[in-house]
């Protein structure tokens, strides 16, 4: 970069002398109030939401808004009066059982995927990738079809499936990109001391990858919680998940604001949760692993 | 679709530091033994994935309504025919693209902009990082319903009531259902650009702009000559990442505007499932689906060697 001589008119900035810099303190308190509001309003539709949730029916649909009133857990209440059990326990049973899933896989494959390829790993890795990238909407058909045909439709199971391999394909590139950052000098040291290979992996790999272990199964957690598509069509009554519950207010009789409010709460709460712990992951998992 | 993408960089950098055995040759039990952890997410991914889409490579051969039992008959590649033909599916397929390239662009520029505002050290970095990501976190479902009832609703919306002072009353969902469902979207999306925008300005060697900067680089120049380059690659990722995401994108459609009025803001994934479930026409939703995914194959397999062509040799590789 040639900055030295410039080739355009001097600006006022552009000799920094610390004179100067002192000057820049106020800019950039100024940035950074500009950078809370942005993120505020950003948020708020969020805010918003959790404040209806603790609103009166009465207060959640007026014009203009109602921003300050009595806060009451009606709504809360309600919701759970509503049948909020089963849904929250499927969703629940749904995630954790599919996530354990893909872990079981999920681990070996990408274990093996980041030893030095034998012939045709590096295809399975992009085999793993393309199925990410096929529109789901291709397949519900059939599956609709072989799964009411073995008489697994509103079956919770079907959805452990289904989400287990939505999410193996990511969790295989995560981990895969944990287990190549395993130094290899420690793997040879090990097998030096004749440790096999079985030992090795348990002794020295395993705990060095478990937080990216656990980063995995977070993202995991966060994709089959907020997943609709399968369940929207796959589930009826039984298997019913949080995100199919949350489209039950959309009844004709008019809608409870409040109350849809409170239900999306509860839905977000803990995927919201586990994304604030897994924030710094999170960006590793939703693109394949691909950048740290 | 597999084999059209090697992996240069890693197989080198592997072939390098063997991890068991230095020969080049490997025994075929020694083949299987490394193989063998692969091979039930293999068969498990195939099992679920591949055999459901012959399947549909099947049905988009038949001609399938199931309001007219006993119709069923082989009709070679005329639901295809019968698709091309169809009107509403090219407005669908428009809507789609518009739907992903309106969403990624915008999206970008906002996490480029959120990202640039948060590489610096401020008072509550954490907290506002926090809050800017909870958007992609919120359940899509309720997102949509947040959007459809307390932001954009033509009676009592928020966005009414900001935009009243100016004289606005809009019906965003009926007069603009496309735009507001790419909002929607925009919303959801910004924080995953943002986060890997993020996760590259954090990647960049900090000596070269300090250097520029005592050589009395600007701001903006620095940005233009240094910044931007170095983010290229990530926002090549962004851009095909949450592409791949997005061609799924079924939920805000669903709930915000289902696909209406009429399919102006209709894309695949929904009007094929309008097409299957509430149309029960099963051998052209079929021939729909299979033509989208070979579009969306298409452009992904371009996009894909490009990312990973740029991502490898370098540091960051994989």
């Amino acid at each position: 970069m040639a900055t030295t001589t410039p080739t355009r008119p001097v600006t006022t900035d552009t000799t920094p002398t610390p004179v100067i810099r002192r000057k820049r303190r106020p800019q950039a308190g100024l940035l950074t109030a500009f950078t809370w509001i942005l993120s505020i309003g950003f948020f708020f539709p969020v805010l918003w939401m959790v404040l209806t949730a603790f609103k009166k029916e009465s207060d959640a649909n007026t014009n203009p808004p109602t921003f300050f009133f009595t806060p009451t857990l009606d709504q809360f209440r309600n919701v759970f009066d509503a049948g909020i059990g089963t849904p929250l326990l499927n969703s629940v049973f749904a995630t954790v059982a599919s996530t354990i899933l893909v872990l079981l896989l999920g681990v070996p494959a990408a274990f093996a995927l980041s030893l030095r390829p034998v012939r045709k790993t590096s295809d399975a890795l992009f085999f793993f990738l393309s199925t990410k990238m096929l529109p789901i909407v291709a397949a519900i058909i059939p599956l609709y079809v072989i799964v009411g045909k073995i008489g697994m439709l509103d079956n919770i199971w079907t959805l452990v499936v289904l989400y287990t391999a939505m999410n193996l394909p990511i969790a295989v590139w995560m981990m895969r990109s944990f287990f190549m950052e395993v130094p290899k000098e420690l793997l040879e040291a090990a097998s030096i001391d004749g440790a096999s290979l079985w030992t090795s992996v348990r002794e020295v790999i395993l705990p060095l990858i478990s937080p990216g272990i656990a980063a995995t199964a977070l993202i995991c957690v966060i994709f089959s919680w907020n997943e609709f598509f399968f369940a929207v069509n796959m589930t009826a009554v039984n298997a019913q998940t949080m995100p199919v519950f949350l489209t039950g207010f959309m009844s004709g009789q008019g809608l409870f604001w409040a109350q849809l409010s409170a239900a999306s709460v509860l839905a977000a709460l803990p995927v919201v949760i586990c994304g604030w712990i897994a924030q710094n992951k999170l960006v590793r998992g939703l693109s394949f692993g691909a950048i740290k | 679709m597999a084999t059209a993408l090697a992996e240069p960089d890693a197989d080198a950098s592997r072939e390098r530091t063997p991890i068991t055995s230095g020969r080049d040759h490997i025994t075929r039990a020694e083949g299987w033994r490394r193989r063998g952890p692969l091979l039930p997410a293999l068969i498990f991914m195939v099992i679920v994935t591949q055999i459901p889409f012959i399947v549909t490579l099947y049905y988009s051969t038949q001609s399938w309504n199931l309001v007219r039992p006993g119709s069923r008959e082989f009709n070679w590649l005329n639901n295809y025919v019968q698709v091309f033909k169809d009107t509403q599916f090219w407005t669908v397929t428009l809507n789609t693209v518009l739907l992903i390239v309106g969403t990624v662009i915008i999206s970008v520029v906002f996490g480029l902009i959120f990202a640039l505002l948060l590489d610096r050290k401020f008072v509550g970095r954490s907290i506002v990082r926090t809050l800017l990501i909870t958007p992609f976190l919120v359940t899509p479902v309720a997102s949509a319903l947040l959007f459809k009832t307390s932001l954009l609703s033509p009676t009592s919306g928020l966005l009414n009531y900001a935009l009243s002072p100016f004289g606005v009353e809009t019906d965003w969902l009926s007069e603009y259902p496309l735009a507001s469902v790419m909002g929607e979207l925009v919303w959801q999306w910004t924080p995953f650009m943002m986060l890997l925008i993020l996760a590259g300005l954090q990647s960049m060697p900090k000596d070269i702009s300090e250097a520029a900067k005592v050589d009395g680089a600007t701001s903006f120049r620095l940005f233009r000559e240094l910044t931007l380059p170095h983010l290229r690659r990530f926002i090549e990722l962004g851009t095909v990442l949450g592409a791949i995401y997005l061609v799924n994108t079924f939920d805000a459609v669903y709930m915000m505007t289902s696909g209406g009025p009429g399919v102006a803001s209709s894309n695949l994934p929904f009007y094929i499932y309008q097409r299957a479930f509430l149309g029960f026409d099963i051998g052209q939703a079929a021939a729909m689906g299979v033509v989208t995914v070979i579009g969306t194959m298409v452009v992904a397999t371009l996009a894909l060697r490009l990312i990973f062509k740029s991502f490898s040799g370098t540091q960051e590789a994989v």
